[in-house]
């Protein structure tokens, strides 16, 4: 095949973008994803840019530059701020903290201690990444820049490496070489499926020569998971680079990225990446000098967590419900408009520069004999650092929940991580050394999925639990297969009943059944995966079905039905705020004697519990 | 449809946005959305105008896409839309409770969920990415981190009395 003459040197652009933020002098990270921003930190930007406006009292260097970058992962300590060059990580930092750091740290080298990261077992103060465990034990490929470059600026994308790959596939003229490439990697769908990528792009490429598509699917619905977010958000480019280095090997020209509407700043971000890397010649016509045409557009989902379905996705890209439809044909075949369509998550496009850059034999060096590479789980619950991390696969439990995640939070005993979201099932503590790959966790029962892991303590109702995600699947069933549509009704209302305390022993097998009934009449992941959660925590935690059935007790002290609403009459001080407030008027009392709560009208509402101002409602 | 409910909403506006979407009937979702940018809520008579004025479409596959996605609501929603984030890592971390407050604090109820006086609409959401800050509530695109009953209450009052 005859290598193509491109009319841009990617490399002397990179030295260029190299060099620029050389002259930057000193740089201040300052994280600007959606949970920082939320805590604040587009006022410590602010501040920090006030205060480095004025140079000439910097000492060792000519220049502050203060970056906003993506999300680091670490949302839960955020504000985050980073000084490379003074190899620091401060966290929490608040607009009011900025001038200490400022005048202590930058100005006179003094670092601002009660501001950096507290180890939770050691409780010593820790300065910066490589020595805070959260980060320590990481892989970063997919999130790789996401926190260390500025998000909206190209040039610091090029720097790092961006657009190499593309530049480097289109010299080659070679796409059969490039899908070669993806399949030796061992590179699997990482938006819950598994299903090898590079025969996926295969399938499509058999249709070469007429018009399809690319899409990407960045609608993230599976609650506690966010990584397709961060990578929006952090390093928009790296997914725009693996966008288009697909629509090249399968031969489309046209792509379409679908993101949830609940991530308005990774649309933005999105936007200005795609009008940046077009002014660059980097998408658009005749990319980079070469025959490759490609225009990525951005379609925003409405809320339906069906629409993470292929064809669900490509129906509502079509501006019809998000319906699922039966396959074959696949979509590789016949997919958005009629015509053959590439379908990846997210991370799995953001996974394809780096393979590109240095090769399958690196990438499929990480993980195991038959999940390669790195993956990103969104560790939260109750642990300690709650964030977003990336692993190789084949990582176990243990390492993510009490390396990584320093443990469970409060001193509380580990019960059991739900992984994979509401399709995917709990593992307890006897799965704590499972290789975290794809087939482990099928076999154990569970699924990858996108990554979500919550961590759930020994005071969680792991019943309660199953009915959450159980109305959760009934909430987002479309509708069109019926044993979806009311099995997942039936199978709630017996959940409600249990955790209402009305349950029957009956009532388990008929869960079992229903889940059968569910999974097998389901044309799509959805109504195949939502009775995961209740089998799964049937298999595992069937003592405490049976402890809120036959014992009317909830083990883990969550059900309400089960509690009562007290009043501690040491506490009380008889304002008569609770009697004011109960609509049910089972409170009764005189002024300032301890007052009581009839138990047989007590609706149990709280009511009472969260008004009284002397804490002395409690339940038991 | 009567003449006289077509007063009610102004068909030049919408005839504005479905131009400004090429009246393509694959974006049917972003033309709703842009709508209820504008009402904040899909009123009956716009969906009937837009389902008859764009080819391939009619009123019932617009209402049908309507009533589909989450996101559009047929109710009026009020000028605060609160959001509370009840995925996974907000649900374990006690987004309940905080529901709870809100619904005491401004005297809603499962089956109605928007003020009387129509400043304050309540729903809940599966997630919303920010699981590092759970629970989380959203009033109108702002996030608020770490949530909790008595922290919301703050946040509610002090939004009424910037009402006042």
């Amino acid at each position: 095949m005859e290598k193509t003459v491109l009319n841009i040197d990617i490399a002397a652009e990179q030295k260029r973008a190299l060099d620029d933020i050389k002259q930057q002098g000193l740089r201040v990270l300052v994280c600007a994803g959606t949970g920082c921003v939320a805590n604040g930190s587009l006022k410590v930007i602010e501040k920090f840019k006030e205060l480095g406006a004025d140079v000439s009292v910097l000492t060792d260097y000519d220049k502050m530059t203060i970056v906003p970058t993506g999300c680091h992962g670490f949302c839960e300590q955020g504000v985050l701020v980073v000084i490379p060059d003074k190899h620091v990580t401060y966290v929490k930092v608040k607009e009011s903290d900025v001038e200490e750091i400022y005048e202590s740290h930058i100005r006179n080298n003094k670092p601002v201690e009660r501001l950096l990261y507290v180890d939770p077992k050691t409780h010593e103060h820790v300065m910066d990444d490589e020595h805070i465990n959260f980060y320590a034990k990481q892989t970063r490929t997919a999130l790789a820049n996401c926190g260390n470059i500025n998000a909206e600026n190209i040039d610091e994308a090029i720097a790092v490496g961006g657009y190499e790959a593309l530049a480097k596939v289109l010299i080659e003229n070679n796409p059969d070489g490039v899908i070669e490439t993806i399949q030796k990697s061992g590179l699997r769908g990482r938006g819950g499926g598994g299903f090898p990528t590079g025969n996926k792009w295969k399938f499509t490429a058999a249709n070469r020569g007429g018009k399809s598509y690319v899409v990407c699917n960045g609608d993230e619905g599976d609650p506690g998971a966010f990584m397709d977010r961060s990578v929006m958000e952090g390093d928009p480019h790296k997914l725009l680079e693996g966008i288009a280095i697909a629509a090249f090997a399968v031969g489309a020209d046209e792509a379409y990225i679908y993101v949830r509407a609940e991530y308005p700043l990774a649309i933005k971000r999105l936007r200005k990446a795609i009008a940046d890397a077009e002014a660059r010649h980097f998408l658009g016509d005749k990319i980079m000098g070469s025959d490759f045409n490609l225009t990525i557009h951005i379609k925003e989902g409405a809320g339906a967590f069906v629409c993470g379905e292929e064809t669900a996705l490509i129906a509502s890209i079509e501006g019809e419900r998000g319906m699922p439809r039966p396959k074959p044909p696949f979509p590789a075949n016949k997919g958005l408009f009629g015509r053959p369509t590439l379908i990846n998550n997210v991370e799995t496009l953001a996974n394809v520069p780096v393979i590109i850059r240095k090769g399958a034999d690196w990438f499929s060096s990480m993980g195991t004999e038959t999940s390669k590479g790195t993956k990103t789980f969104a560790l939260t619950g109750e642990v300690n650092n709650t964030g977003l991390i990336e692993v190789p696969m084949g990582t176990t439990l243990r390492e993510i929940v009490f390396d990584i995640g320093g443990g469970i939070r409060g001193g509380k005993k580990f019960k059991a991580v739900q992984i994979g979201g509401p399709s995917g099932g709990c593992l307890t503590e006897e799965h704590l050394d499972l290789p975290m790959d794809y087939d482990s966790l099928i076999k154990a029962g569970a699924m990858v999925g996108s990554g979500g892991l919550v961590v759930m303590a020994e005071d969680t109702c792991i019943v309660e639990v199953a009915r959450f995600f159980m109305n959760f699947t009934q909430n987002e069933s479309c509708g069109k297969c019926v044993p979806c549509r009311e099995g997942t009704k039936n199978m709630l209302r017996i959940l409600e009943k249990i955790v209402a305390g009305k349950g029957e022993m009956k009532d388990l097998e008929t869960l079992e059944e229903l889940a059968k009934s569910v999974k097998d009449g389901s044309l799509c992941g959805l109504g195949k995966t939502a009775p995961n959660p209740v089998l799964s925590t049937l298999k595992y935690f069937r003592d405490e079905y049976i402890a809120h059935i036959k014992d009317k007790k909830c083990p883990a002290g969550v059900c309400t039905a089960m509690k009562k609403i007290v009043i501690v009459p040491e506490l009380c001080k008889g304002c008569t705020k609770c009697a004011r407030n109960c609509p049910v008027e089972a409170i009764s009392g005189t002024v300032k004697q301890p007052h009581k709560i009839d138990q047989s009208k007590c609706i149990k509402c709280e009511a009472c519990l969260t008004n009284c101002p002397f804490k002395a409602i409690v339940l038991e | 449809m009567t003449a006289e409910n077509l007063h009610k909403i102004d068909t030049s506006k919408l005839d504005e946005i479905i131009a400004q979407y090429e009246g393509k009937k694959s974006n049917l979702i972003a033309i709703l959305q842009k709508v209820q940018e504008v009402y904040r809520y899909l009123p009956e008579d716009a969906m009937i105008y837009i389902g008859t004025k764009m080819e391939g479409l009619s009123p019932a596959t617009v209402f049908g896409v309507a009533t589909f996605y989450a996101q559009f609501s047929l109710e009026p929603k009020g000028k605060f839309e609160i959001k509370v984030c009840d995925g996974t890592a907000c649900h374990v971390r006690g987004s309940m409770p905080v529901l709870n407050a809100i619904k005491a604090r401004l005297d809603l109820t499962d089956g109605k969920m928007t003020t009387n006086d129509g400043l304050f609409s309540l729903e809940t959401v599966s997630c919303l990415g920010a699981c590092g800050l759970a629970p989380v509530v959203v009033v109108n695109g702002k996030v608020y981190p770490q949530m909790t009953s008595d922290a919301i209450k703050i946040v509610l009052d002090t939004l009424l009395k910037e009402e006042a």
